[in-house]
């Protein structure tokens, strides 16, 4: 079954996020990034940050939607994250709060080789404490209709 | 800050290359990247989707093209990255990072450089393939 399309222009609820050194350090260490500015202050503070600022692509923990897919009752098993981008418009650091808005750009549906897939378009823009817009994401979700719906 | 009189179209950058990927990885990135997929940690679950076994996290080799990047300009100067991640990544592979100059100009009133980056497992298909945009001085 092709996904809803009156889900498109759905707009989530805002989701805030306080940014943590210790979450900075443990993303910085799970994806193998060794650079101190992820770890330390002063290192930080040397290359011009406010505080130890975030990895490039942890704003992916920058969610919101989580309402607006739970209504999608999409299954886990068939999801799978086709592209992702971010805009860097500012510095995201520790002791930042983070404000994530969520919409839904876009659901089209496609044949592929295993069969047919929605394609779900999410934008997401993240405002910091001073109201300023630090980061857009766009990502698109596939979802892989499950077989016996080919 | 990279000097854009260093840079030239057409110039790779510095390649990155990781450890294998290992299941502890996919484990150790679950949590902090709050993604908490189970098609990526839980082998039966994984089975149950028609896959021979759990894989990596897109977004966690987006992550090793996003150190490449930072290793060579800094991360601050970093202004875009976008990916399409064209093929999965199993555990006990090998990812080599690479990125092509393809663009230098201006905008925003700052000197920025456009590149295509992309990353091959070790049999050189690609798993990940995209552009970037860096400011240089």
């Amino acid at each position: 079954m092709p996904l809803d399309q009156s889900f498109i222009g759905a707009v989530s609820e805002p989701v805030v996020y306080e940014i943590e050194k210790g979450h900075i350090r443990l993303f910085a260490d799970a994806i193998g990034d060794p650079n101190p500015i992820y770890r330390d202050v002063a290192a930080a503070r040397a290359a011009g940050y406010r505080n130890i600022p975030v990895p490039p692509t942890f704003p992916t923990i920058l969610r919101a939607g989580a309402e607006i897919r739970a209504k999608m009752n999409l299954d886990w098993r068939y999801i799978l994250h086709g592209e992702q981008e971010f805009r860097y418009l500012g510095d995201i650091c520790a002791g930042d709060v983070i404000t994530a808005r969520l919409k839904i750009a876009d659901i089209y549906t496609k044949s592929g080789g295993s069969g047919k897939m929605d394609f779900i378009v999410q934008e997401t823009d993240c405002t910091n404490q001073d109201g300023r817009l630090v980061m857009q994401q766009r990502s698109v979700t596939v979802y892989r209709w499950p077989k016996e719906e080919k | 800050m990279l000097r854009a009189a260093d840079l030239k179209v057409g110039e790779e950058i510095p390649a990155y290359v990781t450890p294998p990927v290992e299941r502890i990885q996919l484990v150790k990135y679950a949590s902090p990247s709050g993604d908490f997929n189970r098609i990526h940690v839980d082998e039966p679950f994984a089975k149950s989707a028609g896959y021979p076994t759990v894989f990596a996290h897109g977004m966690l080799t987006m992550a090793f093209v996003g150190r490449m990047l930072g290793d060579w300009a800094e991360p601050r100067a970093l202004r875009a990255f976008g990916v399409r991640f064209a093929k999965i990544v199993w555990p006990g592979d090998v990812i080599t990072c690479k990125g092509k100059i393809t663009a230098l100009g201006e905008e925003g009133g700052e000197k920025r450089a456009k590149l295509e980056v992309w990353a091959e497992n070790q049999k050189g298909e690609v798993v990940v393939k995209g552009t970037a945009e860096v400011a240089a001085s």
